[in-house]
């Protein structure tokens, strides 16, 4: 299996001035986070509001450079590449966004939103585009009338498509895809879904699935990575992951997840108090003041991912409560 | 008797002479100290449902009904003065997004007090204790520092829990939770969710829950009414509608999430979108998507018919093997 994208112990800081004489403070958004992406799979990225995914996002598409640490994608290092080679890379990382109404411009038509990415990044004719951009069109399920329509015109689902399509343009390596279907109805959510999946069986895309959704996580990824608080917790195989959560947290996550058959739920873990603030991160394991197994250890001693089976879980106390 | 009565609500908006009809003879039912969820997708008419009920648009829409009542009490031939002595006091309701639904200018508290002030008369260190008291129960922690706290200074969980506070502050005999968790993480989901619970069993109201995901209504409904373009398509009991649902549209939205099909490549679809205010159907409102549609689906809109378990609106109901 070959690795295209592999992060190494990414960090990413954030300074926040707090005014004018005080000391300005860092935000800890990522912290740490190694993982590698195989090609042609999907690694779903799993957490709470503030845990970091967005920031990750960003670090991957090339948005934001890390604070540390190493990105290396497609054989490539990412974080000591000049402004061409990484103008280069960018091509090869689309995003979708969360929100198909805010990410695309109303003011110009469908068509010349999809074919925007060939006039930067590459020399075809006007003629060429519109041939690829009406090919992909059909691809993702739009008709060729809605070439001159505007994003108005469109549902959330049919929006969705077309900043699908968009990001597709450019036959990208990776798509970083960040809550795709929270904004749309259940119907619509499972059009999308398969949509996606057709996408990458035929162009073999490699996927960063960010999303809060526990089940549709179990759908579509591969492969997941549990984030808490900046660092990831637990990264596993789907199967792994569903069949047996080996950290406190994603046990946590599975049993506050709804289900239709709450009679079959097999975990019930609960946790209490919310998500401590990244300005001041708890010393020792950032989960350990919400955690129910947690002891003097885990408050000042803070854990490392370490291999558990074939899974990798940062917890002191994988062995003690599984 | 039932807390809550309503048969043919309808509710109309635009031009008298080409009106849009959002909501359409919906019947709905709920007896005390009852959760009921409704489902359905953007659209669907759900929140007009609750709206009209508590009369929040006289203003935008027409409202009629054969009968909609509330603890005895006719809400449809009240005047707007007695409807608000009844509204924000036996019948409250708690709103999706709790940061836009907090006033931002004034603290917490006073939003809290202001409630118990209107309807309770309550004045000095007796508002300001009840006050407290009320956050305690919603577990918020250190309740006298938060009163201070203006919305913007709290997270999403906790303004919710404000929002709880000022809702079941009068006690009420209903509340009605407008998609309550859809703005929060999982676990504070969770959280939030089995305050609701509690609070519902320990002061006996009814619930109203009004949701697009059929798992939290799986997860404490006593009864679900599922929704399509402003029409009740079906109403039964939980968790029988999940292994059972007598109506296709039920049907295909438990078929379309993921976690009913497991294991399986593709997800199940429906073709198209809800239709919207000028492209309903003549005959049943499904039946352009529907995968079992017949001639009389096309020129006939089914009624709602009640069976003894449940009712649905379909001219061929699914059976028990979820096939005709």
């Amino acid at each position: 299996m070959k690795t295209i994208l592999q992060a190494t112990d990414l960090t990413r800081h954030y300074q926040v001035g707090q005014g004018f004489l005080s000391k300005p403070q860092r935000v800890k958004a990522l912290n740490g986070v190694s993982f590698s992406l195989a090609t042609g799979k999907t690694l779903a990225v799993v957490g709470e509001s503030g845990c970091g995914k967005s920031t990750l996002a960003r670090q991957l598409t090339l948005i934001e450079a890390p604070t540390s640490g190493s990105l290396v994608l497609d054989g490539q290092d990412v974080v000591g590449a000049n402004a061409a080679q990484r103008k280069a890379m960018r091509s090869k990382v689309q995003m979708v966004f969360q929100n198909p109404y805010a990410s695309l411009n109303p003011r110009s038509k469908i068509g010349t939103q999809l074919s925007d990415p060939l006039v930067i990044n590459t020399s075809l004719n006007a003629k060429e585009r519109e041939e690829r951009v009406r090919i992909m069109m059909a691809k993702v399920g739009l008709r060729p009338e809605h070439y001159q329509r505007y994003p108005h015109m469109f549902s959330g689902g049919q929006r969705q498509r077309i900043a699908i399509a968009r990001a597709m343009m450019l036959n990208p390596k990776i798509v970083i895809v960040d809550e795709p279907t929270s904004a749309l109805d259940v119907s619509i959510q499972a059009q999308v879904l398969n949509l996606f999946m057709d996408l990458q069986a035929e162009f073999n895309t490699t996927y960063v699935f960010i999303s809060h959704n526990l089940s549709v996580v179990e759908h579509v990824a591969h492969d997941v990575m549990v984030m808490y608080l900046g660092r990831a917790v637990e990264i596993a195989s789907k199967t792994a992951l569903y069949a047996q959560p080996l950290h406190p947290y994603t046990k946590a996550l599975l049993s506050a997840t709804p289900t239709i058959h709450p009679e079959d739920r097999k975990i019930k873990i609960k946790i209490t108090g919310e998500l401590p603030s990244p300005l001041n991160l708890p010393a020792g394991c950032a989960f350990h003041k919400r955690c129910p197994f947690a002891d003097e250890r885990c408050q000042h001693d803070e854990p490392q991912l370490r291999a558990f089976g074939d899974t990798q879980v940062a917890c002191h106390h994988v062995e003690r409560i599984n | 008797m039932s807390l809550l009565d309503i048969r043919n609500l309808s509710v109309e908006f635009g031009a008298r002479a080409k009106p849009f009809r959002a909501v359409e003879n919906v019947n709905l039912t709920v007896k005390e100290g009852e959760i009921v969820g409704i489902v359905g997708e953007s659209g669907s008419g759900k929140s007009v449902t609750m709206m009209a009920m508590m009369g929040l648009l006289e203003k935008q829409g027409r409202v009629s009904a054969d009968m909609l009542q509330f603890n005895g009490n006719d809400m449809l031939n009240m005047s707007a003065r007695e409807r608000r002595k009844i509204i924000g006091k036996d019948i409250a309701m708690i709103f999706q997004d709790p940061m836009s639904s907090l006033n931002p200018s004034y603290t917490v508290g006073r939003q809290i007090m202001e409630v118990l002030t209107l309807h309770h008369g309550l004045k000095g260190s007796a508002l300001r204790d009840r006050a407290i008291e009320l956050m305690t129960l919603v577990e918020i922690p250190d309740p006298a520092r938060r009163l201070e706290a203006y919305p913007h200074q709290l997270s999403g969980g906790m303004s919710q829990r404000v929002m709880i506070a000022m809702a079941i502050a009068c006690k009420p005999k209903l509340l009605i939770a407008d998609e309550p968790t859809t703005a929060l993480d999982v676990t504070i989901q969770a959280q939030v969710m089995e305050l609701l619970l509690n609070l519902q069993k320990t002061q006996g109201m009814a619930l109203i829950l009004i949701t697009h995901d059929l798992a939290v209504v799986a997860e404490i409904a006593h009864k679900a009414v599922v929704m399509y373009a402003g029409q009740v398509a079906e109403v039964s009991a939980v968790p029988a509608i999940f292994r059972q649902p007598h109506h296709p549209y039920t049907q295909a939205l438990l078929k379309s999430i993921p976690e009913h099909s497991k294991g399986t490549e593709r997800l199940f679809t429906l073709p198209g979108i809800v239709p919207g205010q000028f492209d309903r159907p003549v005959g049943c409102l499904l039946a352009p998507r529907c995968p079992y549609v017949q001639e009389q689906c096309r020129t006939q809109r089914p009624e709602l018919r009640v069976a003894d378990h449940y009712a649905v609106r379909c001219h061929f109901p699914l059976s028990a093997e979820g096939q005709r």
